[in-house]
């Protein structure tokens, strides 16, 4: 049987249009579900008060409040570190083993499992450095979980600038430093930035590497210094669903609910950044 | 006898295989203008990129013999920033970078250390004067300059090279992408500087070599086959090639 290329190209739309459907369904389910069951312990003292009765009541307020102080300390950390790394490897290392070597390791570092990380972690600033478990050791582990993706797509930024911008910068007698900070750091921006912030919002849903550098069961009160403990919204997720007799189930959807949300507005942010960017830059 | 302003000296360059120049050896006079002609592929370009060190960048880039700029070897007693400044460049494609006209013209007197507004408001104005194109883009300053059409946007870039007070404008085929309308503003453009700057264009429009040069020098497959007065070269070529290429018989 022979198909006529309208029929055919119809098929093919369909197919395509199928497959996009699909891959928005699980999403679509997640979110209804943690809606659905989530929304009705959500309230203002579930968001600002401490746990009580050994997490069966109370609020999750500290576990917020730690996993904002992660976030912020692993992009405070990453971010620069990984910016400054692409910069080097895309404009000023030449061709050679050693940089193809920095490059093996970045993808390698990407391909950790979560775990591991942890584990590093543990063995490197909480013993090692004698931080202890505290949000100073969970941060820079989180961090160094980031720098890989904050690394790949900084690059990616850098090298979507256009080589003729550097040479007409250069051309006139501009230095290489100072070509990169006016010309071409400004066009990268926004995709460093979006980049990094997705790899950031990824990272503070993880749980296995805070599970062993910062994490802290159950501690109704705020971090007082970086090195303290402090609880988290993805660990006590997981300590309400599996360590917890008797939690009522709204409880730990509720926090799951917290968590996406955090996760989509940091998400967001990276959005409306790059869009107002994208809307100044005039290329 | 007035002292050469640039002198190139057994000049060898190769990209790591066939040699893109061979064993040049010429001179430019101060406020002179020299068309470079000549068939794809015969160095014209790589000589350009070699007078300002942008040749630096391409890391498979050897280059043998020197090249003077008021006496001075560029490659081994200038650093590359200081003979950019004074040999800027403008390329075959315009390259406005992504901002209003005003901080492209001013970008480059920024960049070496010129704050105050208005002194730099002076330095547009005369910069674009001076390019021929103040009058059709005063009073849209702030716009952003990827919106200029492609002569205007050219027009801005050799304005925004003299705003950084160069010697030498090197061209690289700068009206390629451009109409005859704007192609004779660009050229206006270079003769009206001539009082001031040298300029070396690079073309591959043979009559416009004619309109605009002083000097016009014929390369070939990397070598220098000829150069000469302008009148001399296009109505009596001292060799064959010159006078194949200038007739048409390839190129």
């Amino acid at each position: 049987m022979k198909l006529k290329p309208q029929t055919k190209q119809k098929i093919a739309f369909a197919l395509l249009g199928l497959a996009a459907v699909v891959v928005i369904i699980p999403v679509a389910v997640i979110l209804i579900i943690l809606i659905k069951r989530g929304l009705p312990a959500i309230s203002w003292q579930f968001l600002t008060e401490m746990p009580r009765m050994g997490m069966r009541a109370g609020g999750i307020f500290p576990a917020i409040m730690g996993t904002l102080c992660l976030v912020a300390g692993a992009i405070g950390v990453a971010l620069p570190l990984g910016v400054l790394t692409a910069i080097y490897l895309v404009e000023y290392a030449k061709k050679n083993w050693w940089t193809r070597m920095i490059e093996i390791a970045v993808v390698n570092l990407a391909g950790v499992p979560s775990v591991v990380y942890g584990l590093f972690g543990l063995g490197l600033f909480v013993i090692f450095f004698h931080f202890g478990s505290s949000i100073v050791a969970g941060a820079l582990t989180l961090a160094i979980m980031e720098l890989p993706v904050i690394i790949t797509s900084s690059k990616e930024a850098l090298m979507s600038v256009p080589r003729s911008f550097r040479e007409a910068s250069l051309a006139l007698g501009v230095s290489k430093w100072e070509t990169i900070r006016c010309v071409v750091l400004p066009n990268a921006l926004p995709g460093i930035l979006t980049g990094s912030i997705l790899g950031v919002s990824r990272t503070a849903g993880e749980t296995a590497p805070i599970l062993f550098t910062v994490a802290a069961f159950y501690l109704p009160r705020l971090p007082q210094s970086i090195f303290d403990q402090c609880m988290a919204l993805p660990y006590h997720l997981y300590v309400l669903s599996t360590q917890v007799p008797n939690v009522k189930p709204a409880l730990q959807y509720g926090t799951a609910l917290v968590l996406v949300g955090m996760v989509f507005s940091l998400n967001l942010v990276a959005i409306i950044v790059r869009a107002h960017i994208r809307s100044k830059k005039q290329w | 006898m007035v002292d050469p302003k640039i002198v190139v000296k057994d000049l060898n360059i190769d990209y790591g295989g066939a040699p893109a120049l061979k064993d040049m050896n010429f001179s430019v006079m101060d406020k002179e203008i020299l068309g470079v002609i000549g068939p794809a592929n015969s160095g014209k370009t790589s000589f350009l990129r070699a007078l300002n060190r942008l040749n630096d960048l391409d890391l498979g880039c050897r280059m043998k013999g020197s090249i003077l700029l008021n006496g001075k070897d560029i490659n081994r007693e200038m650093d590359a920033e200081e003979v950019r400044k004074k040999v800027t460049m403008v390329f075959a494609l315009p390259i406005p970078l992504p901002m209003s006209i005003f901080d492209n013209i001013a970008y480059g007197p920024r960049r070496h250390g010129i704050k105050d507004k208005k002194k730099l408001e002076e330095i547009v104005e005369k910069s674009l004067r001076a390019g021929y194109l103040w009058d059709e883009v005063k009073d849209r300053l702030t716009s952003s300059a990827m919106k200029l059409s492609g002569g205007q946007q050219q027009r801005l870039c050799i304005a925004r090279t003299l705003a950084v007070e160069p010697e030498v404008i090197l061209y690289d085929e700068p009206c390629s992408g451009l109409d005859p309308i704007s192609t004779a503003k660009v050229e206006d453009a270079i003769r009206e500087l001539k009082s001031r700057y040298t300029q070396i264009l690079v073309t591959n429009n043979v009559k416009q070599a004619a309109r605009v040069g002083d000097k016009v020098a014929f390369f070939l497959m990397g070598e220098l086959v000829e150069i000469g007065e302008a009148n001399q070269l296009f109505t009596a070529p001292k060799d064959k090639r010159t006078n194949d290429y200038l007739t048409g018989r390839f190129g």
